[in-house]
């Protein structure tokens, strides 16, 4: 092989700054990161069971959408036949009060994104542009 | 026996026979009408309108009580632009609401008057009928929803509303709106919004926030098939006007002279 000293460290060179993502974060120990969506304190149950939730939550909030949008209905009766209000706003983020330490969490980790918060507003996000003096 | 051509039609139109017997059944056996679903029939209970008395509505001068309320309630943006005002409820002249009505003699006092304006909920709304993705629709009730969520923001209604009762966000709205409410969502750019009735109160058994505003009762609010309703009294044997009714889209808010 013609000029081989100078092909294989190049090759070689080349190999390693392509996989230093890859490197990189096995070594800083990114790979093994699991998102912590915080559950809040004090509360025990979700209108749902956690399994059914994590599946099944985007279909939910999508019934609920369609059931208090266009057909009109707001109570929302769980499997365990407790009755739930129908909302966003209301009952979701009245337990979970940060998007940013809950939603977000998974979300940003699957790169997943959503316009839920274009419109729609979570308590804790008030305080926070009240601080920065949006509102 | 020996297999003849005979008996294989006869095996075979058997067998399919046979095959067809299951299919067969679930389609003759029950045949369900669909049923309207429970919601549905509670909202056709009702058909919501309102009606605005002009001589009480005029009597403070300047009163912004009821557009203050909804615009507050419902997080209306102020953008300080006119091209791109947002609007739900809003006032203009009276000359200029009913332009085919005679001023000279007859009305001259009513000449640069405010005339409270709102979505008139209409039997027919041209606006439904423009939307090409079903974003906004008549509900049983007769109040005309939006959908924010569906709206793709391509302003056919807002070419088809004869009322002007149809705003579009051109920016984004949040940072014009001075106190959010909570309860009730924002815009986003690239939607069209109007009055809804306040849809959102009226499940909650509450009258329309700017019904609940006026001080001087201008504002009736209630449900045009029960004939005893405060609507229905108040409209009753009185002048009433409703905006360009040749229009054939039956308006449910009414003006009272």
């Amino acid at each position: 092989m013609y000029d081989g000293k100078k092909i294989i460290p190049g090759l070689l060179i080349f190999l390693g700054l392509i996989t230093y993502p890859i490197w990189h974060n096995t070594v800083s120990g990114k790979t093994s990161y699991v998102p912590k969506p915080e559950i809040p304190a004090g509360k025990k149950e979700c209108v749902e069971s956690k399994a059914f939730i994590r599946i099944n939550h985007k279909t939910l909030l999508e019934d609920w959408k369609t059931a208090v949008v266009r057909n009109g209905t707001t109570t929302y009766l769980a499997s365990n036949q407790k009755k739930y209000n129908m909302s966003l706003t209301r009952t979701c983020m009245n337990c979970h009060r940060d998007k940013t330490k809950f939603c977000d969490q998974c979300h940003t980790y699957m790169g997943v994104t959503n316009k839920c918060w274009d419109c729609h507003i979570y308590p804790q996000e008030i305080k926070r542009d009240q601080r920065d003096g949006i509102y | 026996m020996e297999f003849t051509r005979r008996t294989f039609l006869k095996i075979g139109g058997l067998t399919l026979l046979g095959l067809s017997a299951k299919p067969g059944w679930q389609v003759f056996s029950k045949v369900a009408a669909p049923e309207p679903s429970p919601d549905a029939e509670a909202l056709a209970k009702n058909k919501w309108g309102m009606a605005i008395t002009f001589r009480k509505c005029w009597k403070e001068e300047g009163c912004r009580d009821c557009i203050d309320a909804c615009h507050r309630i419902h997080n209306v943006p102020n953008l300080g632009i006119l091209k791109e005002e947002i609007k739900w409820i809003w006032t203009m002249p009276y000359e200029e609401v009913f332009p085919e009505h005679e001023f000279e003699v007859t009305e001259e006092d009513y000449q640069r008057k405010p005339v409270l304006l709102l979505c008139n909920h209409c039997d027919d709304p041209p606006c439904v009928r423009y939307c090409p993705t079903r974003a906004t629709w008549k509900r049983e009730d007769g109040i005309v929803m939006m959908d924010f969520h569906r709206c793709i923001g391509c302003r056919y209604c807002m070419a088809g509303c004869p009322y002007g009762s149809r705003s579009f966000n051109w920016r984004d709205p949040r940072p014009f709106i001075k106190n959010v409410n909570l309860d009730f969502p924002t815009r986003t750019r690239g939607v069209v919004e109007k009055c809804n009735f306040c849809v959102e109160r009226l499940a909650q058994g509450l009258m329309p926030a700017c019904v609940e505003a006026c001080k001087e009762k201008a504002l009736v609010f209630g449900d045009l098939k029960d004939p005893k309703s405060q609507i229905r009294e108040a409209l009753k044997y009185k002048t009433i006007y409703q905006r360009q009714p040749e229009l054939g889209t039956k308006p449910k808010v009414y003006y009272i002279l």
